[in-house]
Formats: structure tokens, sequence, C-alpha cells
């Protein structure tokens, strides 16, 4: 059993949209559990002999983080992450649960492997949700056996890293999911037009002399898999969206009634295909990095709604794969620990109020998901992020608490920091003293 | 050299890095070292003890050896290693293969290899100069070099004309460089070929797309036909060589809207009968070998500059 203590946490903004809550407030975590929340003019309830009390003027309390979309890498690749220390990075960003992708070696696409993953997060510093895999071996030919898997604990299924290029297939993994009330998530790229891409097609694709992923890849394949939400019903979660048009389908589907959903990583809001400049291969991931006119309408898609979730797409790769030319590096980069940081940038401009952006991070993948969590409820898991909105510090490498260092915004100045995250009662991460 | 122009680079990446003065002094420290090849007694001991390495991670005949020629003409040891695949398939990763390299302390490396940015990468990392004999599709500034001396040798300038490129443009890191280096000099620089071969945004390096190649040609000063080829990476481009030949090949016909006294040009190696035909190759219009003949002189130059020389 993990000990747990009863934390008094003072006078923070608490920010819990579930419940429609925003004010200046006191938190009182008692054996695991969200035990009280009293505003300065109210009565202190009874608190126990044993405390430990943190001030937080100043400070957001808000429900635990939720990141949808992870690759913790284990297992088979534990040397460029671990579920310990992905969820320890999850933790030092204010996570308190993650849903991890079921590209590993083995992939999980069958419930032992899903098990596995389980056994091995008991520990962990965040509550770890499998994803297993819409094919087996993430091959495109066959369905994995999602009823199977999400007995064992999968909350969705995807085939993440790759598309499922076999429309019949996805039809029917949006069917047969429904029947086992399992998220489907796309993975939405039109291999034909992207394969051996580098970096989005443009003039920054031509001027590197670099092969080109055009936004019509990423496009063609979301209509296609909202066509069939649409058609069959059944609901679709998209992941990682990056461009305009993709937004606009989103959008338009939203509108038709069709039960989709979408999410964005930070780096699409935050970056351009600039960021490749002299072949930074910490730029360069799948879908790659876009143009101005595309973060401009990433970040309306955020404000009004039509992208329902924040999500890192969190890839962590050693050097092995990253100090290389630019076209043999492997696509991704880590996500956890700037999230905050990055999202709050959105905040601070004015794009979204506080209550928006913990819906983004916590509510909403909660929903999507169907996990516990996203809430400050009285008598619910005291999952809960204490988040320092001004705090601002350059990002170094040596601080990065993921086992990969693979971030485009290593020696950037970021603002907003997870200063306490508590999971289950337990503190995962405090750097209040810091 | 008579030149008051500091040459300031340690690395010739591309030409995107250089700037007009720089190209000048370039074309003009080439220009002095060409005589140098028409001698009896063809060296001079300006790179004495220095050591050249090659290092050509691509099949090359022309570069390499216009580059060892280069170097052995200013009395550089020279050293040549191949790979016939990249770094990565071969096991020892491009950082460490430059590494060890440098430690046995070379002046100058120069490299062919096939990912666009490798030079750049290798630069980033180690201490001797780096030049670029091609990476990927990125550029290939010494052939770039070289056409812009071969023009100014034939024409006395190169502002003010028209060069048509005629080709495979989307792969082609002489097309890319020739695009920058024409443009940067004043030259108007009009792109042709079939669309599955013209790069998105190429305009805005300062080029201008034309739809049809006599649009291209006509009035041209320079016509560059480039090396083709069919598919690359399982990419459909075009169906054969037959219709390229037929619709994109420069032969005496389309040579007829280009200026009567128009150069052709190639990067070579030439596919005789495909983009370029025999009888055109080998007119009296044609500078090609003299484009060879400039290539050792514009790495001379280059070498020379890049240790330091004024």
């Amino acid at each position: 059993m993990i000990r747990t203590q009863a934390i008094l946490l003072k006078n923070g903004r608490i920010i819990d949209p579930a419940n429609r809550v925003d004010k200046k407030a006191s938190l009182l975590v008692e054996k695991g559990k969200i035990k009280a929340i009293f505003t300065p003019r109210q009565k202190t309830p009874p608190l126990p002999k044993k405390l430990q009390s943190i001030d937080l003027q100043g400070k957001w309390i808000v429900p635990g983080l939720i990141d949808m979309h992870v690759h913790l890498r284990e297992p088979g690749e534990e040397y460029k992450e671990t579920i310990e220390t992905g969820t320890r990075a999850a933790a030092a960003g204010g996570f308190t649960a993650v849903a991890c992708m079921p590209n590993t070696t083995p992939v999980n696409d069958c419930q032992s492997v899903t098990r596995l993953i389980l056994e091995k997060a008991e520990n962990a510093y965040a509550r770890v949700y499998p994803v297993g895999a819409i094919s087996k071996g993430l091959q495109g030919e066959s369905l994995a056996e999602f009823g199977e898997m999400k007995q064992a604990g999968a909350v969705a299924v995807t085939d993440d890293g790759k598309p499922v290029t076999d429309s019949q297939l996805m039809r029917r993994a949006l069917e047969y999911a429904s029947s086992h009330n399992v998220m489907v998530i796309s993975h939405s790229e039109d291999y034909s037009l992207s394969r051996n891409g580098a970096i989005n097609e443009g003039f920054v694709s031509t001027s590197m002399g670099l092969k080109g992923i055009p936004h019509i890849a990423e496009e063609i394949m979301v209509y296609r898999d909202l066509a069939l939400a649409e058609y069959t019903g059944c609901p679709l979660h998209l992941a990682h969206i990056s461009t305009q048009e993709s937004i606009n389908l989103i959008r338009l589907a939203k509108q038709k009634g069709s039960p989709v959903t979408a999410e964005t990583g930070p780096h699409y809001f935050s970056l351009t295909e600039k960021a490749v400049k002299d072949y930074n291969t910490n730029a360069k991931m799948n879908p790659p990095l876009r143009t101005q006119k595309d973060l401009e309408a990433v970040i309306e898609a955020i404000s009004d709604g039509t992208i329902d979730v924040i999500a890192t797409d969190h890839a962590p790769h050693s050097i092995l794969e990253k100090d290389l030319e630019f076209d043999q590096a492997a696509n991704g980069i880590i996500g956890l620990e700037t999230a905050v940081p990055l999202a709050l940038a959105l905040f601070r401009k004015g794009y979204i109020n506080a209550a928006r952006l913990v819906e983004l991070l916590s509510t909403n993948p909660a929903k999507i998901l169907g996990v516990k969590g996203g809430s400050l409820e009285i008598g619910s898991d005291a999952d809960i992020a204490v988040i320092d909105p001004e705090h601002s510090f350059v990002l170094h490498e040596r601080d990065i608490v993921s086992k990969s260092k693979n971030s485009p915004f290593i020696g950037v100045k970021l603002q907003g920091k997870a200063l306490l995250t508590i999971c289950g009662g337990r503190i995962t991460h405090n750097a209040i003293s810091d | 050299m008579s030149s008051e122009h500091l040459f300031a680079h340690k690395h010739i990446l591309g030409l995107d890095h250089l700037s007009v003065p720089d190209i000048e002094h370039i074309l003009n420290t080439a220009e002095s070292f060409k005589e140098i090849s028409r001698r009896s007694i063809k060296k001079v001991p300006v790179l004495r003890g220095k050591t050249v390495v090659t290092l050509f991670f691509e099949p090359s005949t022309r570069t390499r050896l216009s580059f060892d020629i280069a170097a052995k003409r200013m009395s550089a040891d020279t050293f040549s290693i191949s790979a016939s695949t990249s770094s990565t398939t071969k096991g020892e990763s491009l950082a460490d293969t430059a590494k060890n390299i440098e430690a046995m302390m070379p002046d100058i490396i120069v490299m062919r290899h096939p990912s666009s940015g490798a030079s750049n990468y290798l630069a980033n990392r180690i201490n001797t100069s780096v030049i670029n004999a091609g990476d990927g599709t990125h550029e290939h500034p010494s052939q770039g070099l070289l056409d812009l001396m071969t023009v100014k040798e034939h024409k006395g300038k190169i502002k003010g004309l028209k060069v048509a490129i005629i080709g495979d443009i989307s792969h082609s890191r002489v097309a890319h460089s020739d695009i920058i280096g024409f443009s940067k000099m004043g030259a108007n620089v009009f792109v042709s070929g079939p669309a599955t071969l013209i790069p998105k945004k190429i305009s805005r390096l300062g080029t201008r797309i034309c739809t049809t190649i006599e649009e291209a040609v006509n009035n041209a000063d320079v016509v560059m036909p480039l090396r083709i080829q069919k598919e690359r990476q399982s990419d459909p481009l075009i169906p054969s060589f037959r219709e390229y030949a037929a619709f994109f090949g420069i032969n005496r016909q389309i040579l007829q809207v280009a200026k009567p006294d128009a150069l052709i040009m190639h990067p070579g190696p030439i596919n005789r009968g495909v983009e370029l035909d025999p009888d055109v190759a080998d007119s009296s219009q044609s500078v090609i070998l003299h484009q060879v003949t400039n290539g050792v002189a514009i790495r001379m130059a280059l070498m020379y500059l890049v240790l330091g020389g004024t």
C-alpha cells in the first residue's frame, strides 16, 4: 500500500470546470481522497493532527492533468523511457494519469501485454491507462482482441504511429469497438502521400532539400475517418491534429452531430516548420510542424471547442535515433514536462480562460477515455495538480526528468510550472522548495 | 589576390550562406587559378603540407576527381574514403566517422552524402573545414559556382541574363544551388519541367515557374537541362523516357526560340537522347566540358579560401 498523508492546500485558486468552480479556497486531502474544499469565509472543517499544510497564495489548484497520448516505450525500448521514468516525467509536468500508446515491442495487441504494462505500472508516479492496438501487430490486417484488452484494463484502441490504411478494417474497428465501449483513436495519415517525408511540404522543405509531407496527407485520412464515424454512428477520437483543413473538417462533423473528438499537441500551437532550421532533429515529428496559418487555426480550434484535448504525444528517443542526418532521425519529441507552460501561453495571450485550460488538459481527456479524475469532486481520489502560472524558467537539458531529452524547447524561456502533483493522495512531484 | 574582400567562411555548405561579394571573390580567385591547369608543370605550393580528405557516401566520378585534381594542383595531400551506403546502414554513425577522420588532423573534409543537411550536421560537430560536394537534394555549391563562372566567362556578365533550367528541379541539388546563385548574381532564372518534378513554392527562391519549356527557353541566354530519373523511391514521376524526351527534351527545334548564342549547360552525367539531344550536347553552343574544366579552378579556389587564403 502507498502511504498517504493528510495535506491541506491553503488559499489557492481552485479551478474545477466539471463542478463549475473557480474560486479562492483551501482543499483538504485525507486518506487519499478529496475531503473538503472551503473558502476563507467558510468554517474550517476539522483537521487531522498530523497535517502537511502548504500555503498556495496565487497558485492554481486543478484536477490532476491527464495526457491521453504518450509513448512510454516499455516493454521493448527501455533505454528511451520506462513506465517509471515516463510517469515521473508526467508527475513533474503536473500529470496524474497518462494513456500509453501500443507501439511497444511486443505491441500491446492482446490482454497479456496490457496486463504486463499495468503490472509494471503498479508503483508508477501516475495512473497508467494502456491503449491497445487496432490491428494485430499494428500490421493493418486483422482486428486485435478489443474485448479482452478492455477487460485487462485497456481504455482505447489505436494503431498510433501508423495509419489504418484499409478503410474496411477501420470501419470494422469502429463498429466492433462500440460493442465493447472502447474508444477508437485515429492516427490520420495517408501514407502513400507522406512516405519518406521528413517535414511539412512547402517552402521550408524545398529550401532545405527535404522530402515534404503535404498537409493533405493528414486531411484526406481525417475526412475518411470522420465519414466512417458518421456512417457507422460510432465514436471516434482524432489524434494529433495539425492542419487548418483538418480542423475545418472536424468543425463541420461536430456541427452535423457526429460523435467525434479531437486532440492537438502543444508543439502544433507553439512552433511552425521554421523550427527545423539548421536541421534540428528535435523539431522532427509526425505529423510535422506546419505553417503559421495552421498554427493559428489550431489555436482558434482550441478556443472555440473544435479541439477537445491537449495531449503531448510524448515520444522519447535517445541520441541514437536523434543525433543523425535529418532524414535518418526518428520522429517525435518529449512533451510531458513542457505542456503546462506551453498551454499557459494560450491563457496569457487571452485565447482561453483558466477553466478551458483545465478542460483541455484534464476534464475532457477523462471524459473521452471514461476514466476517473478530471474533477475535484469531494470524496473522489485526490488527483491534483498545483500550478504556478507565473514562474519563469529556461528549460535546461539537465532538468528534464524523462529519460530522453529530445525537446525543441531546450534553451527556451517558458512561463508556468507544475509545483506539486498529488496522485491518489500521494505526493508524486514537489517543486515548492525549489 | 588583388581583391580587398575578406572571405570569412570556414565551411562551404551552400550558396545560400554566401553573399554576392563572397561569390564574386570566389569567381575571381578561381579565374586567377585557372591558368595553373594550363601550365606544363601543373602544381603550385599554396597548400603544401595541407591534408584534404574526400569522403563520398554516394558514387561520383566527376566531382570527386575534380576535387582531387584541384587539391593536388595546390600541393595538398589527398585521401579518399568511399562508402557505398549511408553511414547508418554501415553501422558507424556519420558523427563517429567524421570524428575519427578529424582525429587524424586533416585540414579539409570534402563530403558528398545522400542526406540533405549532412554537411551542416558535420560542420556543427567538427572543427575541420567542411566543403559540401552535394548533400541529398539540398545543395551542390561547387557546381553552382562553376556554373556561374562558366556563364560569366562566356557572356562577360551574369546580371540580366535569362537562365532556363529544365527538368527534375525537385530532386536536383544542382538546380537548387544554381537557382540561388544565379538569382543572387542578378540573372533571371526560369524553371520548367513536368509538374511532378517542380517542388512546392520553389518560386520563393527567386525563380519563375513556366508551364511550357518554350516559355522558359524563349529568348534564354543559358539553357540547362537536368539529368532525369524515371522514378525515385517508388514515387512515379514520369511514364517513360521516350515521352519525356518528346515533351521536355532539349533539341535543335526547341532551341530555335532561345537566343542564337545561348549556352547549353549540363551538370552531368548526361542521359543522351533523354533530357538532351546528342546533336545539341556536342554542338558549338555547348559549354559542358568548359564547366568541367572550370570545376577544377572553382574547387582550387574554395580550398584555398576556406584555409584562410585571400
